[in-house]
């Protein structure tokens, strides 16, 4: 296997594995790590596809994405410390009557 | 033979970073705590900065340790000690989705093979390494704009969290 294809295989796996996650834990929080899990995964793809085509804005964008993924688990995890404030766990069932 | 070894050590380690990496994102699905899952995000990011550095990016693999071990799992760390340890979702692990979820999961697999064995991935191309020098010269003279941008949604960010926690003072007094 090539080196690009290989790390390509880690990039996909990492996405389904974290895909996989989001769909069948059940706590909020682990929830989160999953959809981080899935971030990294597109992260390394974009960054080999940047090294196949020996471009510098594939680096440009890594950039950006990881100052997104700060901005967005800032939010994320007050707005999951509220609502487990409200209801007391953080099984994500028990939040199947929010609407909109 | 030491020549050999030593020639095709980047080779050997990438995948051995690699595979680890996955083992770890392996044990994201089935350890039980959210703290164990917590660590095992964290090693599967470490294992990914080993693979930016090995394939000439230092500068990312930087930025994962500093904004992404650091920042975000340091965050996300003390929110799980914040918590309480007897919610029942911190002992059964799996929701009603799990089999679906694995069916599911293991069509994407198939597919994705499927696609590495047609040769939907390119194989070859330049892997040339560049340094942080070309970076910062396109990311200050292209992107000023995108980096500006990045900033206003921090500031949106931390507008956005404040409010939050004005909503959970207002109903919880």
């Amino acid at each position: 296997m090539d080196k690009v294809q290989f790390l390509l295989f880690i990039a996909v796996t990492l996405f389904a594995i974290g895909l996989l996650g989001v769909i069948v834990r059940r706590n909020l929080l682990v929830m989160l790590m999953c959809m981080e899990l899935m971030l990294n995964g597109v992260i390394l793809s974009l960054v080999t596809f940047a090294q196949q085509t020996g471009t510098t804005s594939g680096a440009v964008l890594v950039f950006l994405i990881f100052v997104v993924a700060a901005a967005e688990i800032a939010i994320a995890i007050p707005i999951v410390l509220l609502l487990v404030r409200q209801k007391h766990t953080l099984e994500a069932a028990a939040y199947g009557d929010l609407k909109g | 033979m030491l020549e050999t070894f030593l020639g095709n050590l980047d080779k050997l380690l990438l995948v051995v970073f690699g595979l680890s990496a996955l083992v770890a994102a392996a044990m994201m699905i089935v350890l039980r705590h959210p703290m164990q899952v917590a660590m095992a995000l964290i090693s599967t990011m470490v294992f990914l900065a080993g693979i930016y550095g090995l394939v000439g990016v230092h500068f990312i693999a930087a930025f994962q340790v500093l904004i992404y071990v650091s920042a975000v799992m340091v965050f996300m760390v003390y929110v799980i000690m914040l918590l309480d340890v007897r919610d029942p979702s911190f002992t059964r692990r799996f929701s009603a989705l799990l089999v679906p979820g694995l069916a599911g999961g293991a069509l994407l697999l198939a597919a994705l093979a499927w696609a590495f064995w047609h040769g939907v991935f390119a194989p070859g191309g330049g892997t040339a390494a560049y340094g942080l020098q070309p970076f910062a010269i396109a990311f200050l003279n292209e992107y000023w704009l995108h980096f500006e941008l990045t900033s206003v949604l921090l500031l949106a960010a931390v507008v956005a969290a404040l409010a939050v926690i004005k909503v959970s003072r207002n109903i919880h007094g």
